[in-house]
């Protein structure tokens, strides 16, 4: 008997304390710039596609939900010839992210994502890439590597002496 | 021999150096410079480790564990502090220009330099300074150059100028500049240098092929193969993604191909994704010429089952496929898809091999062979891998002399090189004309074929004077023979190496005997004959009459069916010899992969399967039959293997076989009860329910990616696995975790050892067998006091005829190659068809080097080829290209006509 005063108490005691619950769609929730979720493909300050086609969210990605294969331009530049995630297979642990060695991609605060058909959930890279460079900014991986893929030429780079000239003798 | 590794006491084998003792024994030591095949230069000083002088000795020195012998009693330490420290500090060193390159690097993911870093545990850069950068070279289209990534280990010209041969690619600029390049850009010569992609420890040369559709090694489905481009049956690895067949990696075989492959091996592959490829099957002559699997069962029934039935085997299809296609159409019914002068000279070998007088030579035998001997091969261009075997052996017989005289272990690469300077090991090579191996011959002599033959027995007779009855050999002839025959006399294991490609058997025959005569119970023989193709011998095996004689035979009784093994007619016989066959055929059936003109005459095709997409076993030229497995998994499209076409037809004929639960192993087991000569040839392989803890082998890393969205375009819910029923191995990443057996090795892997180095770990020891044997199934077994066999048919000299030159093919190491001529990369280095002439032909012909010669022979004109002089060429042959794309069956040993 008590305890069912006790609890009519405590649920009336609620009354008076603060709104856990949003309205949900009219308000939206705010969520903080490294939240889990969607995940896009980001480009670099030069507009390029920051995504080189490494593999490693692939190789990262717990459940295998993503499959790639890169290609190369004229210069030499990879990218994505493909790039495909399964939403539907996808449990946003944002490992991919912590892999990607070029900031290409990302996991932004977005989850309104549901569909009634689960083939819609495939996502391939013309829906993921976006023309932004995401949560950061200012870094373009093909100017600290090593690499001349039209981006600069070799020596040219952040950190590079110029090229070796392999006639010199000077020490 | 005990030693003590980390106060551990192990037995180790005398002669070794500590690191690959370590190595043997399971340790992880990392190294770079030292590699197994060229021994120890001690050059990067990576592999540091504490050596002690006794038990009492706390202190210890450090030294370089590939320049140190083991030594009874001798201990060490990996695990020391100051060991460790120092081989960190070595990467640390290195890694202070290695390039942020690793994400678009096509050694990442398979690096030796990643593996070690991680491995002595180095991992973050203190260097504030710039990185040091070189500009690339461009090296042709089969190898990429990225020259930042270079760590100096200097492997690369080690490999390329001591080990192969190759003289364009040197170390240039001085001290810490130092440059690994060509003298300019151009195309690598040498065609072994695709396993610089291998050999290089880091991604300075990569494979340029693979870049076109790069996959991650962790990504790559792969399965054990066997090269399908000449007669030597290298081991391979054949890796897929999405369905496309990506590259092709070396499978260690201690006894076939050990460390290396050629390039015509390992860049071939391209023909299986080439657009050529046939995928669907056709009945031509109706409105819709595609047709489903049950549309041709239907066509066929009744051509099958009324229809006398003609079967035409091939030279490069499996011995599964041949032999399905013997039990379809008869035994007395099935021939060989090979000219009658081709198959008459491979039965000569069989004969010869299956006589059990001589030792059928492998790659291994070759390579410790102390003196060659090849007879009228040009196996530089017929049998690349072959060549580089001869090379090691004359390089390695000088080696081994110089350290049995003063004491050095052989491995000790550069005080060997430095011992022996210019020394060489013997090596004759008596050819019809010139060829990049006598460059390293002591004794080279270029003659027509008959006086090659005349030669040899003249040898032969030399060492067992009296066996040969033909005495009448000219002065010069009988020193030259007095020459070779003392240096042979002379070898512990000497090796003759002969070849059908002077379409001459008194050449094969000759060398055979010279074989014979050096057998002596204290002297081990070696006798390789170098075929055409991948399968010549198992083919010849069969004993089946020639293509010539399934003409005549069609001719006389007419109304057959055809059934044509993947085999291009028109590449192994003259074209009016191909037209008169089809045209006295009622119907023709033909199985292949690519698009040929054979197939053209078909009016039914079927899409069979290469190597990478079926299964099947090989007879290469020493009589080692070898397994093939399934590579890209077959959902959809109508390609299967042609034995499994072929036991649907037949199940056709006989209504009562269904092909369907027939396995490769099952169908051997039927050979062998067939054929008494294939004995054992089921056990070739392990059978196809084979399992370990009931464990299928996985033919994926435990890493492969992709799973759930490779195929989620098409439809979201994951299909199942390819199931593959034909072989132990399964197509997911499921499965044995552990080493698997020798023969089903799909790729090499080992925790911390992704890069091919992992070799170490499958190994008995360095340079030694796979552990549980070297895969392959010999099926020619010496008999040791079997001598009967003896030629004695000594052929009249060579006279050049006034207005007839004697017609030879020349092959190219790289262009040659039915179905590896289909790839991009090779046919960009690929010649034009051209012919050969000595200068006094071209002056009897008043014609000059660059015109444009007619071939004709009895009334069939061959077209117009270049002609080019070369005056080691004897005057009365002409040699014209063969086996390239272009090329077409000519009537090799000939004498034909030219004509201007």
């Amino acid at each position: 008997m008590f305890s069912h005063i006790r609890t009519i108490w405590l649920t009336f005691l609620h009354l008076f304390k603060r709104h856990v619950t949003i309205q949900y769609p009219e308000e939206k929730i705010k969520l903080r710039p490294r939240w889990r979720g969607r995940i896009v493909l980001t480009k670099d300050p030069d507009g390029g596609e920051r995504c080189v086609g490494c593999y490693l969210c692939a190789v990262a990605c717990p459940v295998d939900c993503i499959a790639l294969q890169a290609t190369e331009d004229e210069n030499g530049r990879r990218y994505p010839e493909f790039f495909r995630i399964n939403f539907s297979r996808c449990i946003f642990c944002g490992y991919c992210e912590d892999a990607c060695p070029t900031y290409a991609i990302q996991l932004i605060p977005d989850f309104e994502m549901a569909e009634y058909n689960r083939q819609n959930l495939v996502f391939e890279k013309e829906d993921l890439l976006i023309n932004s460079q995401g949560k950061y900014p200012g870094y373009n991986f093909y100017k600290v590597a090593g690499m001349n893929a039209g981006v600069k030429e070799k020596g040219e780079g952040e950190n590079e002496d110029a090229p070796v000239d392999i006639h010199s003798l000077m020490p | 021999m005990t030693i003590l590794i980390d106060n551990k006491s192990y037995t180790v084998k005398a002669g070794k150096n500590l690191l690959e003792a370590c190595l043997t024994l399971g340790l992880d030591l990392p190294y770079f410079c030292w590699h197994p095949a060229m021994g120890s230069v001690g050059a990067c000083r990576q592999c540091a480790v504490k050596v002690f002088k006794d038990e009492n000795d706390t202190k210890g020195r450090l030294v370089m564990s590939c320049m140190e012998t083991v030594t009874e009693g001798l201990r060490l330490s990996i695990e020391d502090k100051t060991a460790k420290a120092f081989r960190e500090q070595v990467i640390e060193w290195l890694m202070t220009n290695h390039p942020h390159d690793c994400p678009v690097c096509d050694e990442g993911g398979a690096c030796h330099l990643q593996d070690m870093t991680v491995m002595t545990g180095h991992d973050y850069r203190r260097y504030n300074f710039k990185k040091r950068t070189y500009t690339n070279q461009y090296l042709g289209p089969l190898i990429n150059h990225e020259m930042n990534r270079c760590i100096q280990c200097y492997r690369c010209v080690r490999y390329y100028r001591d080990y192969a041969g190759g003289d364009d690619l040197n170390v240039f600029a001085a001290h810490n500049h130092v440059y690994f390049g060509r003298e300019k850009d151009g195309v690598l010569q040498s065609p072994f240098s695709g396993n610089l992609s291998e050999v290089c420890p880091t991604g300075v040369f990569t494979d340029k092929t693979l870049k076109e559709h790069y996959t991650r090694k962790w990504d790559l489905t792969m399965a054990p193969s066997v090269c399908n481009h000449c007669s030597v049956g290298c081991n391979t690895i054949a890796a897929e993604r999405y369905g496309e067949l990506r590259c092709m990696l070396n499978r260690y075989n201690g006894d076939v191909n050990g460390y290396f492959l050629c390039d015509r091996g390992r860049f071939g592959y391209e023909f299986v994704n080439s657009e050529n490829r046939i995928k669907q099957a056709l009945i031509r002559n109706r409105t819709n010429e595609a047709a489903t699997e049950d549309e041709i069962m239907e066509h066929l029934q009744p051509l099958i089952s009324v229809n006398k039935l003609v079967g035409i085997g091939s030279p490069r299809a499996s011995l599964e496929s041949n032999f399905a296609l013997m039990q379809l159409v008869g035994k007395e019914n099935f021939y060989q898809g090979i000219s009658e002068d081709e198959a008459h000279l491979n039965r000569l070998v069989v004969e010869m091999l299956f006589s059990g007088c001589v030792h059928s030579a492998s790659l291994k035998d070759i390579e410790q062979a102390d003196a060659v001997l090849v007879m009228g091969e040009d196996i530089w261009n017929t049998a690349p891998m072959l060549a580089l075997a001869v090379r090691q052996a004359v390089v390695k017989t000088a080696a081994s002399q110089a350290s049995q005289e003063i004491k050095i272990p052989v491995w000790l690469d550069s005080a060997i090189k430095e011992l022996t300077q210019e020394e060489k090991g013997f090596l004759a090579t008596l050819t019809v004309t010139t060829s990049p191996v006598d460059d390293i011959a002591t004794h080279s002599w270029h003659a027509a074929p008959d006086d090659l033959a005349r030669l040899g027995f003249a040898i032969a007779s030399y060492l067992q004077p009296g066996k040969i009855n033909n005495t009448n050999f000219s002065e010069e002839l009988l020193n030259r023979a007095k020459t070779i025959g003392d240096a042979l006399k002379k070898a512990k294991n000497p090796v003759v190496i002969t070849g059908i490609s002077c379409y001459n058997d008194n050449v094969i025959k000759a060398a055979f005997d010279v074989a014979v005569a050096l057998s002596t119970s204290d002297r081990k023989t070696g006798f390789c004959c170098v075929m055409t193709e991948c399968n010549s011998m198992g083919l010849a095996m069969m004993e089946a009459p020639s293509f010539s004689v399934a003409n005549e035979n069609i001719k006389t009784n007419g109304h057959a069916t055809a059934v044509i093994l993947e085999n291009d007619i028109y590449k192994h016989v003259t074209s009016n010899l191909a037209d008169e066959f089809f045209n006295s055929c009622d119907h023709v059936i033909a199985l292949d992969a690519l698009h040929n003109a054979t197939t053209e005459k078909a009016q039914v095709l079927l899409p069979a399967a290469t190597f990478a997409d079926g299964d099947g076993t090989l007879v290469n030229n020493e009589g080692r039959a070898q397994r093939f497995f399934q590579v890209i998994p077959n959902t959809t499209s109508q390609v299967q293997e042609s034995w499994r076409w072929l036991r649907k037809l037949q199940s056709l004929k006989l209504h009562t076989l269904n092909g369907h639960a027939l396995h490769p192993d099952d169908l051997l087991r039927e050979m062998e009860i067939a054929l008494p000569q294939f004995k054992d040839i089921a056990s070739v392989s392990l059978k196809h329910d084979f399992t370990i803890h009931g464990e299928k082998i996985p033919r994926a890393p435990h890493r492969y990616s992709g799973r759930t969205a490779i195929l989620a375009n098409k439809n979201v819910s994951e299909p199942k696995p390819f199931n593959d029923e034909d072989s132990p191995l399964s197509f997911t990443m499921e499965g044995y975790k552990g080493t698997p057996p020798s023969g089903v090795v799909p790729f090499f892997w080992s925790p911390g050892w992704n890069s091919v180095q992992s070799v170490n770990k499958y190994q008995d020891e360095t340079n030694g067998a796979l552990r549980g044997g070297n895969p392959g199934l010999l099926l020619f077994k010496e008999k040791i006091d079997n001598k009967d066999l003896f030629f004695n048919d000594v052929p009249e000299s060579f006279v050049a005829a006034k207005d007839r030159w004697l017609l030879l093919p020349k092959l190219d190491a790289l262009g040659s190659g039915e179905l590896s001529s289909y790839s991009a990369a090779l046919k960009t280095l690929s010649p034009q068809p051209f012919a050969i002439m000595s200068p006094g032909s071209l002056l009897a012909l008043e014609a000059k080097e660059g015109d444009m010669l007619q071939i004709m022979d009895a009334g069939i004109v061959y077209g117009s080829l270049p002609v080019k002089a070369d005056e080691n060429l004897c005057d009365g042959v002409v040699l014209v290209t063969a086996g390239l794309r272009e090329s077409i069956g000519m009537s090799w040993g000939a004498r034909v006509q030219i004509g201007k």
